[in-house]
């Protein structure tokens, strides 16, 4: 199989990663090799395998809804790049 | 008595409760030494002053009955830790200021240790050589400009260059334990759900876990004693009977049965390694343990497999990083322009590589020919360790397929890097224990380790193995102090 620039750019995308032309080169590169590995997969037959959803084979455990961090805006908001007071600040996002 | 930094921590401890040394005297004595390692570059972020000061309070009022007295111990930089930075190696989270603590360092703290500082690693320990930190690649205290591995590169470099008495890492495809084997330390990957990934910083949820570093396997098991617990705050922490790890651990392994397994023996494998193999089944025998052949048949598809879970994984959980409510943001013309770029800015070249594979793997119309099918692959490789575990206690392998490489050896091949953990992701896609020994030294002398893979939650059993292992290897690791002017 063969991943294209445009594969790339559709990745980049749907990962909100901007990659500049030679970037997606490299990672076209990168990504085929990547992949012409793991395309080994395809000679082991699964059809009748179940999947591994979970590893660890435990039933949830249930606990009260109780807030236990109180009053912490203050330190959540100061790791914020840009806050006005109590709010994050984003891009203007209506025009 | 030995030079503070040479002891271990069963003598550390040892020493303060017995009052030969204090806290102060011992937190000062690793300060000294890590001040001299700046070469290394195995830590992000010091604490060494809060430390000074938390050591003089703990010998105000020592309390002795506690693990880990007043032991300076410094944590891999994955750990979020209350108040001081936690970058998790990247820019992204160079200005990040954890409000809440890792459940693990918690446990750590409140047997009495004191942080020293927070180590490198590769950025959001995706590498297997510590080159991918933003912070710059770690040295190995073996050899300059050797690689000590990854992605606990740091916490490796600095529990063998004797920087801290022990540390803890963390292994989502061999993280502790290949960097343990390159730098001649012990390194335990516990089953997944034994410690707790509150405040780790996440890579791929159903693969991380925490683990002890450290000089030999006592104090390995004590660590992993203090650090193994069940918490509510981690959906897929298992609560079961924790054994009392050090205190039980005995070199006692007569009669144990262990496996060794045939697709172990790869193609292109140094001599060196299967050599240190053979010695190693030797060394179990002689130990009274009986070696049985076993077959593993699904070995090879492991690191596909894991290629493409563990991406899938973290695509996911890196969706987080948004520059918005905290990391690094870039300036962008409207929101999704800054999104892409802080992304793009913030994130290094191997996390944007994992994210744009993981995202792949789950996009429309790919899912079911990448994802689906390795979570089946996933599924018969735990069968393959199920029905070995019918026949034998354990299984020994190496821990890697080759001693440490050179900085900047491989990293233009990611294939070649993803290589070196074909031992120790098989584990880690089974959820099992596994923990790596230093076992012998190559042409070069560089350390070699072996591994020692068990059933789920059998900690008690493999550390006993490596303990009995440990005694008749007798293993010196060779440093010289050549970072140290």
């Amino acid at each position: 199989m063969s991943i294209d620039l445009k594969t790339i750019k559709h990745i980049s995308k749907l990962s909100r990663i901007s990659v500049d032309e030679q970037r997606a080169k490299k990672l076209a590169g990168d990504l085929n090799s990547i992949f012409d590995f793991i395309e080994k997969l395809n000679e082991l037959k699964t059809d009748n395998v179940e999947p591994l959803t979970s590893i660890a084979e435990t039933t949830l455990k249930l606990r009260s809804d109780e807030v236990k961090s109180k009053n912490i805006r203050e330190q959540i908001i100061k790791n914020s790049p840009q806050d006005n007071e109590d709010y994050f600040v984003v891009p203007k996002v209506i025009e | 008595m030995s030079e503070i930094t040479k002891q271990s921590l069963t003598e550390l401890v040892e020493n303060i409760k017995n009052k030969k040394l204090s806290s102060t005297d011992v937190t000062k004595a690793f300060i000294d030494r890590s001040e001299k390692s700046e070469e290394l570059n195995a830590y992000i972020t010091n604490d060494f002053t809060s430390a000074l000061e938390k050591a003089k309070k703990f010998d105000q009022k020592p309390n002795l009955d506690s693990k880990l007295p007043g032991i300076p111990i410094a944590v891999k930089d994955l750990f979020c830790t209350k108040d001081i930075k936690t970058t998790a190696g990247s820019k992204i989270l160079n200005n990040f200021v954890p409000t809440y603590e890792s459940t693990v360092t918690e446990n750590i703290w409140n047997e009495g240790a004191i942080l020293l500082g927070k180590l490198n690693c590769d950025e959001f320990a995706m590498g297997s050589s510590n080159e991918t930190s933003f912070f710059g690649n770690v040295q190995s205290p073996i050899d300059r400009n050797l690689v000590p591995g990854g992605s606990s590169g740091g916490s490796a470099s600095a529990v063998a260059g004797q920087l801290t008495p022990v540390t803890i890492g963390t292994d989502t495809g061999g993280s502790i334990r290949q960097p343990a084997s390159f730098t001649g330390i012990v390194g335990l990957k516990p089953t997944y759900g034994s410690c707790s990934r509150y405040g780790i910083v996440a890579f791929a949820s159903s693969l991380d876990q925490a683990g002890p570093m450290a000089q030999n396997v006592k104090d390995c098991a004590l660590l992993h004693e203090v650090i193994s617990s069940y918490d509510p705050k981690d959906s897929t922490s298992i609560d079961f009977n924790r054994n009392h790890y050090s205190k039980e651990l005995t070199n006692n392994i007569k009669g144990k049965k262990i496996g060794i397994p045939k697709e172990y023996r790869v193609d292109g494998m140094p001599k060196e390694i299967e050599d240190l193999w053979q010695k190693g089944i030797q060394y179990v025998k002689d130990c009274g343990a009986e070696t049985i052949d076993i077959s593993l048949p699904n070995t090879s598809y492991a690191l596909p497999t894991y290629y493409i879970v563990a991406p899938a994984e973290a695509s996911s959980n890196l969706a987080r990083y948004d520059g918005v409510k905290y990391g690094f943001r870039a300036k962008g013309e409207n929101l999704i322009d800054m999104y892409e770029k802080t992304r793009s800015e913030g994130f290094g070249a191997e996390v944007q590589r994992r994210i744009m594979i993981g995202t792949y793997v789950l996009s429309s119309g790919y899912y079911d020919a990448y994802y689906l099918k390795a979570q089946k692959v996933r599924k018969l490789i735990k069968n393959d360790f199920d029905e070995a575990y019918k026949k034998v206690d354990a299984i020994l392998t190496p821990s890697t397929p080759s001693s440490a490489f050179k900085i900047g050896e491989k990293t233009n091949d990611p294939v070649s890097m993803y290589l070196n953990d074909i031992f120790t992701v098989p584990v880690n896609l089974a959820g099992l224990p596994g923990i790596s020994i230093p076992a012998g030294h190559d042409s070069k002398g560089y350390p070699l380790g072996l591994q020692i893979i068990g059933k789920a939650f059998d900690e008690q059993n493999i550390l006993n193995i490596a303990y009995a292992m440990e005694e008749k290897i007798n293993f010196k690791n060779k440093i010289t102090d050549w970072w140290i002017k």
